[in-house]
């Protein structure tokens, strides 16, 4: 049985307007017609390299981005636009974020505070308590700053302040950076743990494969905008992947013979034609430079590619070019860490 | 408009205004030392607009005659003060740990004594006058730009390229022009440019005070201290539009400024 | 407090004695290289010109030009450390006397501008610094920059035209009225012909503040953990109580006693155009007038109050900044 749905997000676009030497004005275009779906009690992983937007994502959709951004197409909460009245009484009650440092917590504000949102109450500070000890953070967390904490402990404060509310929507934008794998992993399986509460849960990362062994759907998140979005059991093999890019990822991945896919992700500013992933595809052919690329239905999922059927039908490509300092999504910081 | 014309608009238009202040002021420099009793202590009116003196000279003229001695001269000093502070922010910046102490301390030293009471002391010490004031602001206005100086060739020696550069063979001389001129060259400008109205505000003062040029020269400082006298007598205006005229150039020194921070680093730009 | 403490403590003492030490040498060779002979702007030309020569010989040596500018200057910081700061030569009594006075006279006025600037610039700051790019932050800056271009000495002939010559409210100048003896000089006295002064001082020295603190509250408004208190339902001025003040509280206390010397130039400036005859006015008499040992006292004294607020800054950041008073506990 399907789950509802509780966010639905499409056509999403966010821009920036910048001054360049000598007060030129230009805008930058970060996040282009990104579109994903969120479940309740579910997770949906947004996956896609680190410094290509995602966090962007996280606060466009609770409204949170700077003045000088601008932000078009649909965001739906519970089948209602997100925005103005709605987006108020929700933000941070119904909907909640788990930022990515320790540079969003007050440094001059003892955590318990801080994870109570100041409120005293009898009832606040014994489920800042608990909370704390589910965790396994000692309870004099409570009465320190956030410098004195180690980055796995941060993130778990960070994770308790979500739950001090009642929460729908988790939206939880990368939490493993600089953590080791145990530490990741755990801070994984507390986010499994939520979304079995019920809750939905918007996870943004760059590691595809901590995503996948907790995800229950996967947004291929390229350049700026989502090329593919499957259930995680997709993943599985090679085969059921419908974009090349996707295909890519699952090459790169270790226990699928660690092949890194030639090129760079163009940079946010860089203007292409057609396809965003043209330039590094196997299967382009004339047409994916020429047309924009609609984000459309192939077979029950969602997919940025005119011709999905070539990728669908390749085992492995032969043309695909490897070099040796091509990218590697997900692997470089998890290789570094082992 | 954009941001960008605006940004030139404001630009041009005070330095427009401030070089025919200049100028003029520079052109009649002998006028405004002609006195004429029968035009005397007149109230502003179209052929005087700022009136006259107890000695009948033409205040508009003296005024701005004043105030072109004042850009002038706090042209001048903001330069000298610039290059030193370039001089002192490299030197303590590259020769080591000795003389970084030693500049540091300077600095601090500079700064612990409140600038007006050094710009008297300074003064007094090349016993007043024209060079009492130019060594004054010279030698007062100088820190905080040899510190943001040193702290940036600081974070540029240590920068990767930099050393990178050095392991490359590049002589000192090669990695000081090719490197970390470029970085340090826009820093010094608009230090330079926020200079100015500094300087001219603290040569107004120090020569109101009586320590800075001589009360026979038309400077702006002469002026307002000599109003004060007239004051009482209901005379506002010998205080009043000299005044503003110098606080109307300080500020187009301040948009001067500010317009070239935005062009060079439009980080800056807030809108 | 820990060991390390108190070292730093003794070493920062360390360092401001140094600097008063190295602030008293260097007013004293500015004031000794000077070209302007102390015998002519102090006996006159007429009395020197009616002088025999042995008399004008023995006066140089009474005023010490004959020896050495090191010993001179040696002698003198001997005598001002046992509390004996010399003789003024205008006002002919002991420069401590003087200067004691003329800081009775001054002290309020300077304290209450100190007060008021600080107080009333850090809440237009805030204010400004809340509301960036709107109205109010272009209000505040454009004040500030309006205040910025304006020397202080005219603003205080602007106040003193508009509310001692034209609405005639308040008293032209000097620190009581003219004629009443000094026994007879009520507080309200005192009070009345401070509050020009006072005011040309404080609306001046907003300016610096409310920008600095504008732009440390700006810094804040944007900063991840702000964003992070948006994102959990925090309203603005919750925010700022929360979170803003809480973060440029620090900043601002340094930058208030930093002001010290900004005041304290301020107002040698405005007391001279009130006459007021506070330590301002007496700095640039003594200047005028010569008047050396007055000059060196003011200066020193000068120097301890504005050294002595900076490192009370320090101290005080490092007792109430955690991040340095636990790291230090931490770092043991």
């Amino acid at each position: 049985m399907e789950k509802q749905i509780l966010l639905q997000v499409e056509g999403l676009s966010i821009s920036f307007a910048q001054y360049t030497k000598g007060l030129r004005r230009r805008n930058l275009q970060v996040i282009r017609d990104l579109g994903l779906t969120v479940r309740s009690g579910e997770i949906t992983a947004v996956v896609g390299s680190s410094g290509s937007g995602k966090s962007l994502l996280a606060h466009g959709i609770l409204g949170l981005l700077p003045y000088n951004a601008s932000m078009s197409g649909e965001i739906l909460y519970k089948g209602q636009e997100l925005t103005g009245r709605l987006l108020e009484n929700v933000r941070g009650r119904e909907i909640v974020l788990v930022p990515q440092s320790v540079s969003y917590l007050d440094p001059l504000m003892k955590v318990g505070n801080q994870v109570r949102k100041g409120r005293k109450t009898a009832g606040a500070l014994e489920r800042c308590r608990e909370l704390l000890a589910r965790y396994g953070l000692p309870p004099d967390t409570e009465s320190r700053y956030p410098f004195e904490l180690s980055g796995g402990m941060i993130r778990r404060v960070l994770i308790s302040t979500a739950l001090m509310e009642e929460p729908e929507l988790v939206i939880a934008d990368e939490p493993t950076p600089g953590l080791d794998l145990t530490a990741a992993k755990r801070v994984m399986g507390h986010f499994r743990e939520i979304a079995d509460e019920g809750t939905g849960v918007l996870l943004i990362t760059h590691d595809l494969e901590l995503a996948l062994e907790v995800a229950d759907r996967i947004a291929v998140f390229y350049a700026g905008t989502t090329l593919e979005e499957m259930e995680a059991s997709a993943f599985q093999r090679e085969e059921t992947l419908l974009h090349p890019y996707s295909q890519a990822l699952y090459r790169a991945m270790p226990q699928h013979g660690f092949q890194p896919l030639a090129g760079t992700q163009p940079y946010a500013g860089d203007s292409y034609e057609g396809c965003v992933f043209a330039p590094r595809c196997p299967y382009r052919g004339e047409e994916c430079s020429i047309q924009e690329i609609p984000y459309r239905e192939v077979r029950g999922r969602k997919v940025r590619c005119i011709r999905p059927e070539l990728a669908e039908m390749s085992g492995s490509p032969g043309k695909m070019d490897r070099s040796p300092d091509a990218e590697n999504l997900a692997l470089t910081e998890r290789g570094r860490m082992a | 408009m954009n941001q960008r014309k605006k940004t030139i608009f404001w630009l041009a238009a005070s330095a427009l205004f401030l070089l025919a202040v200049a100028f003029l002021g520079y052109l009649w420099r002998d006028e405004a030392l002609v006195t004429d009793f029968s035009r005397k202590n007149l109230a502003p009116c179209l052929k005087y607009p700022f009136g006259t003196d107890f000695m009948g000279r033409d205040m508009f003229v003296r005024t701005v005659t004043g105030l072109s001695l004042s850009i002038r001269l706090g042209v001048l000093t903001a330069a000298a003060s610039a290059i030193f502070a370039g001089v002192m922010g490299i030197g303590a910046a590259v020769l080591g740990k000795a003389a970084d102490s030693a500049i540091t301390f300077l600095i601090d030293l500079v700064m612990g004594i409140p600038h007006i009471l050094l710009l008297v002391l300074i003064s007094y010490a090349c016993g007043k006058g024209f060079w009492g004031v130019a060594v004054g602001i010279t030698l007062t206005h100088w820190t905080s730009l040899a510190r943001l100086i040193r702290g940036e060739v600081m974070q540029l020696k240590s920068s990767q390229y930099i050393q990178i550069a050095a392991k490359l063979g590049q002589s000192r001389l090669q990695i000081a022009g090719k490197h970390m001129l470029p970085h340090i060259l826009p820093q010094f400008f608009t230090g330079l440019i926020l200079l100015f109205p500094h300087a001219i505000l603290h040569e107004a003062s120090i020569t109101f005070l009586g320590f800075g040029l001589s009360p026979e020269q038309p400077a702006i400082g002469v002026i307002l201290s000599e109003s004060m006298r007239y004051l009482a007598m209901g005379r506002w205006w010998l205080a009043a539009f000299p005044g503003a005229l110098l606080m109307i150039c300080v500020l187009l020194f301040r948009v001067l400024g500010e317009s070239v921070c935005r062009l060079i680093d439009p980080g800056s730009v807030h809108e | 407090m820990d060991k390390r403490q108190i070292v730093r403590g003794f070493a920062g003492l360390a360092r401001v004695l140094l600097l008063i030490l190295g602030v008293s040498f260097a007013a004293f060779f500015l004031l000794a290289v000077s070209p302007i002979d102390p015998l002519q702007s102090n006996v006159g030309q007429a009395a020197l010109g009616s002088m025999s020569q042995e008399q004008i010989d023995k006066l140089r040596e009474y005023w010490g030009m004959n020896t050495p500018m090191a010993v001179r200057f040696w002698n003198w910081a001997w005598d001002f450390i046992r509390g004996d700061m010399g003789v003024s030569l205008l006002y002919r009594r002991p420069v401590a006397e003087v200067l004691l006075e003329k800081t009775a006279n001054s002290l309020w006025m300077m304290a209450a501008a100190w007060v008021l600037s600080g107080v009333i610039g850090f809440a237009l700051g805030v204010w400004a610094g809340a509301n960036r790019g709107k109205w109010q932050d272009k209000l505040v800056t454009g004040y500030s920059l309006l205040m910025a271009s304006t020397p202080a000495f005219f603003l205080a002939l602007v106040l003193l035209m508009v509310f001692s010559v034209w609405l005639k409210v308040l008293p032209v100048g000097f620190a009581v009225p003219v004629g009443t003896a000094a026994a007879d000089v009520t507080l309200a006295d005192r009070l009345v012909h401070g509050i020009l002064p006072a005011a040309a001082l404080s609306l001046t020295g907003i300016s610096n503040i409310a920008l600095q603190t504008r732009e440390k509250m700006a810094e804040v408004m944007e900063s991840d953990y702000v964003l992070f208190a948006q994102a959990r339902g925090e309203k603005k001025w919750t925010m700022i109580r929360r979170h803003g003040l809480r973060n440029i509280a620090l900043p601002a206390m340094t930058l208030q006693f930093a002001s010290v010397s900004e005041i304290f130039g301020g107002s040698v400036l405005v007391e001279q155009v009130f006459s007021y005859p506070g330590l301002g006015q007496a700095a640039v008499d003594a200047g005028l007038g010569s008047d050396v040992p007055l000059l060196l006292g003011i200066t020193v004294v000068s120097a301890v109050i504005v050294f002595g607020g900076n490192a009370l800054a320090d101290f005080l950041y490092g007792i109430i900044d955690p991040r340095i008073r636990k790291g230090r506990e931490r770092g043991r």
